[in-house]
């Protein structure tokens, strides 16, 4: 991955000392040239072209943004509801993801969902702790949103 | 209506909405009936609240004097990855150190789970 960024690098360099004009355009034409050469040989490399999982990244800011003001504007009307109707608790929660840096997206991920905050992580960081604002709706909800969530790191690391 | 009136106009709604925004979740955290739930309220309407009046402030200098302040947007993503974090934090260790919740429904599962890692080690530590 990091590889495949730095040939696209010097690739783009190439390009200018072929016109021999060291100018930011010169460089961002040679940055997309060198980005479609790979595409098209992204075959021969171990792992996917990288382009792709950038537009992975991309996808998990903008759920990043999105679940951060659903969440706000959830917590807010219950806030301001006249009669306080939230049941707190802690659920357990099974994820798959294996590395620490994955697990640390996803509880942040946790965190500004709506009505969940991450708790504690179990020390095999198989289970995540999740203290649910609202527990009616909250399991079947976030077991629904967390698949979403665990999908779209995965399209990121693997 | 010409550009700097409506930018104006985008500015005060950030900003009228980031204070709005601050203020209900200060009034969540009176609200709200344990530590846990006071969480909720603090780390997400709060650090949405911020980052909309920084927003504001960066879009007013960006186009009234037309300075563009990165301070401002790198305060934006530091509050944004900093925030859950801290929350995160404060409420494990407001657990570690056995504050009860409120109208408990489903506390068994941490409990539990801390009560067998407590037996596993006492048992390692007698045999």
């Amino acid at each position: 991955m990091a590889l495949q960024i730095l040939l696209n690098f010097i690739i783009a360099v190439v390009w200018m000392f072929l016109h021999n004009e060291w100018s930011f355009p010169r460089f961002t034409i040679g940055y997309v040239i060198g980005a479609a050469i790979m595409g098209l040989l992204s075959r021969i490399w171990p792992h996917d072209f990288y382009l792709k999982r950038a537009w992975a990244v991309i996808k998990l800011l903008i759920l990043f943004t999105k679940e951060l003001f659903v969440s706000s504007f959830v917590v807010m009307g219950l806030i301001i509801k006249p009669k306080l109707s939230i049941r707190p608790g802690i659920i357990a929660l099974q994820t798959e993801l294996k590395s620490d840096w994955e697990i640390t997206v996803l509880s942040c991920l946790i965190c500004l969902t709506p009505g969940t905050l991450t708790l504690d992580v179990s020390r095999d960081g198989r289970t995540l702790y999740i203290h649910a604002m609202d527990i009616n709706d909250a399991e079947l909800l976030s077991q629904q949103i967390k698949d979403s969530f665990e999908k779209a790191i995965m399209e990121v690391t693997r | 209506m010409n550009a700097k009136v409506t930018i104006e106009i985008v500015v005060g709604i950030l900003i009228m909405s980031g204070t709005v925004m601050s203020l209900l979740s200060s009034l969540g955290i009176i609200r709200l009936p344990d530590v846990y739930n006071r969480a909720h309220a603090s780390t997400k309407s709060a650090t949405l609240g911020i980052l909309c009046i920084l927003l504001g402030a960066f879009l007013y200098f960006f186009y009234t004097h037309g300075v563009s302040s990165i301070r401002l947007l790198l305060g934006i993503v530091f509050v944004f990855l900093t925030a859950p974090v801290a929350g995160h934090l404060i409420i494990r260790s407001a657990h570690r150190s056995k504050v009860a919740l409120a109208d408990i429904s489903v506390q068994d599962d941490l409990q539990d789970y801390l009560d067998s890692e407590k037996d596993v080690e006492s048992s390692s530590t007698t045999s």
